[in-house]
């Protein structure tokens, strides 16, 4: 056996790659379909996918376009895990699944036919936020608006977003909250809050701060960061918008904002957070009945309890050196509510 | 014989307050396996991502302040709470990354006396057990098998993502199929039960200010470990603990269902398998009850 057939024996495998079908006009439910074909070495699952079409059922159906990574069309989940099909390697997922991997659409429940599905929600979400520079520009100016590295530095990575909508698809608080705006469209609000020609901000700021749709309902899971493709980092921007409500000084008072500030009230009395005050405080002591049954059942269990052997009295050990701690954040806080 | 393994442990607030449960198997689990433990008694807070929502910088020179103090000692630190070693790691990452920063940081930390230099490395409880100390060195230990359960490994978010930033310290796990929890419960002789919400989000970070997605989230992942047959459910992480367990109650109402689990912290049911007191295992504090687990091995 010659050296080159060796390297092509090794470097290619015979799988079975599933794929998820469904059309939604003809199907009642979805099913899975194997197909078995020689794997290279080089092959994406962009590849595997056209193979699929051209070489075993010209019905499936898939979104390609740009072939570069550029155009976000093809983004798909393997296994649940968000891929961009024309960027992923298929090799680096059939090892990390042992072989077994399944294509699915970015979103089952939204699947008009195999991976092809309905990205209203998307657009609409990335739409609310005013995505795009808001400025009052003279019909002749005289001057470009002229930005220095670092504060184009500041949104670069955020600007380099395709819309693919992985992220967005991904994210678990997003399939139990409709509303929720959701990391890419979070992610486009920060890129132009922080562009110094916009002068929209704290209008997206207050977009963005919105109970129930606004960056207080991330739960902070961390997978937009895995899925997005780009390497964003959408729930890095999250945090920056987070920020900047206290910076700019827009934040309102509410449970989300005082359960972020609250908790240096614990840390300044014994370095710990403390659970009960970061709860009352946050909900204010009219929002503490809903929690009334849960404290009971905590009290039962043994989990609150006072180290100075006295019920409400210094129910928290104080750390060591508190003192440090105390002036660290009388020195170092540079926000305030 | 080999170099003891010696770390410092950042116990994080809950283990101080509302799961003691936690600290007193961690410590019980580690004098078990001949593992010493210097407690950080001067770590404060890390934040628990909330704080750095409202200041990141500061919440940055808290957490350079424990890391501090493990420096001081030459030692590893420790974590036993998902959310205290993505905090810790975070900041770890921007200092060590950021020269700019760590100077800012260290400005700051100067006036209490303290230098980050960047020299100890931040793990989770879990894979010290696993990558450091061994598996097969736990089974070795094992005086009562878990042979009778069906556990259920939940990951916990922060331990898993962002797989770039725990990489080093996680032996590189998946976070789309991870497998360390999955090997401790087969090294303790249990049935790891295979179910796909295990590396799923529990909800915690949003109970109070979007409490249907947080019940929905863990009413999930507990409704999914109970269709595959789950005995019981285990975390490395007291936040997912304190929101799987707690929370049942309200869970059952929001899903329409019976949620009745019990979810052990993952040196709890290393503790089981070891043979430790009830005392040090603490079942007690735990508000869906689990007690029963003591006799039926």
């Amino acid at each position: 056996m010659s050296e080159v057939q060796v390297l092509e024996q090794t470097n290619t495998r015979t799988v079975t790659i599933k794929a998820w079908r469904f059309n939604a006009e003809t199907d009642y439910l979805p099913y899975t379909k194997g197909y078995t074909m020689e794997v290279g070495k080089d092959e994406l699952i962009l590849d595997l996918m056209n193979r699929i079409k051209w070489e075993h059922d010209g019905s499936f159906s898939y979104r390609r376009s740009c072939r570069h990574g550029i155009c976000g069309a093809c983004a798909i989940k393997v296994n649940g895990k968000a891929v961009l099909a024309c960027k992923q390697n298929a090799i680096e997922l059939l090892d990390m699944f042992d072989d077994d991997i399944t294509l699915e659409p970015s979103s089952k429940k939204r699947a008009i036919k195999d991976m092809i599905i309905d990205k209203t929600d998307f657009w609409e979400k990335h739409s609310a936020v005013k995505p795009y520079v808001v400025s009052e520009v003279e019909t002749h100016p005289q001057a470009e608006s002229k930005q220095s590295i670092a504060e184009f530095n500041n949104f670069l990575d955020s600007d380099l977003c395709i819309q693919c909508g992985a992220c967005h698809y991904s994210c678990p608080a997003l399939e139990v909250n409709d509303a929720f705006l959701g990391p890419a469209a979070l992610n486009s609000a920060y890129r132009f809050t922080v562009d110094t020609r916009d002068e929209a901000g704290d209008e997206r700021l207050a977009i963005t701060a919105q109970g129930g749709s606004g960056v207080w309902d991330c739960v902070k899971c961390f997978e937009c960061a895995e899925a997005c493709p780009k390497d964003i980092n959408p729930i890095e921007k999250i945090g920056k918008l987070h920020n900047l409500q206290f910076v700019r000084g827009v934040a309102e008072s509410n449970v989300a904002t005082r359960h972020a500030e609250g908790f240096l009230r614990g840390i300044k009395k014994t370095g710990y957070l403390d659970e009960a005050d970061i709860v009352t405080y946050s909900e204010g002591y009219l929002g503490m009945y809903k929690h009334l049954g849960t404290a009971v059942r905590m009290l039962k269990a043994g989990k609150i309890h006072w180290h100075s052997g006295v019920p409400f009295i210094n129910s928290i050990p104080k750390i060591k050196n508190l003192d440090e701690v105390q002036k660290l954040i009388e020195i170092s806080q540079t926000n305030k509510l | 014989m080999s170099e003891q393994l010696h770390y410092a442990l950042f116990t994080g607030c809950t283990a101080k307050q509302s799961t003691p449960e936690l600290l007193s198997s961690t410590l019980a689990v580690a004098d078990k396996l001949g593992i010493k433990i210097t407690i950080l008694e001067e770590a404060s807070c890390c934040g628990a991502s909330h704080l750095q929502d409202f200041d990141e910088f500061l919440a940055h020179v808290l957490n350079a302040r424990n890391i501090c103090y493990a420096e001081k000692l030459g030692l590893t630190m420790i974590t036993i709470c998902n959310t205290c070693q993505l905090n810790s790691s975070l900041t770890k990452q921007a200092l060590d990354k950021d020269p700019a920063l760590k100077a800012r940081v260290n400005e700051k930390l100067g006036e209490v006396g303290l230098e980050y230099k960047g020299t100890s490395q931040i793990k989770h409880f879990l894979y010290t057990i696993i990558d450091d100390y061994g598996l097969d060195k736990v089974k070795d230990k094992v005086t009562m098998p878990l042979s009778h359960l069906n556990i259920a490994p939940f990951y916990g978010c922060h331990n898993i993502r962002p797989a770039e930033l725990h990489e080093k310290n996680n032996n590189r796990e998946n976070p789309y199929n991870p497998n360390s929890l999955d090997r401790l419960i087969s090294a303790l002789e249990g049935h790891p039960v295979h179910y796909e919400s295990k590396n799923k989000c529990c909800g915690f970070h949003v109970e109070l200010q979007a409490n249907h997605t947080s019940e929905v989230l863990a009413g999930n992942a507990l409704l999914d470990a109970i269709d595959n047959n789950a005995d019981i459910m285990v975390t490395p992480c007291p936040l997912c603990h304190l929101k799987m367990d707690t929370y049942q109650g309200s869970i059952s109402k929001v899903m329409g269902r019976e949620v009745e689990l019990p979810v052990l912290h993952m040196p709890q049911m290393v503790a089981l398998a070891l043979g430790c007191t009830e005392k040090e295992i603490g079942l007690k504090f735990h508000v869906q009850k689990a007690k029963h687990l003591y006799t039926s091995a």
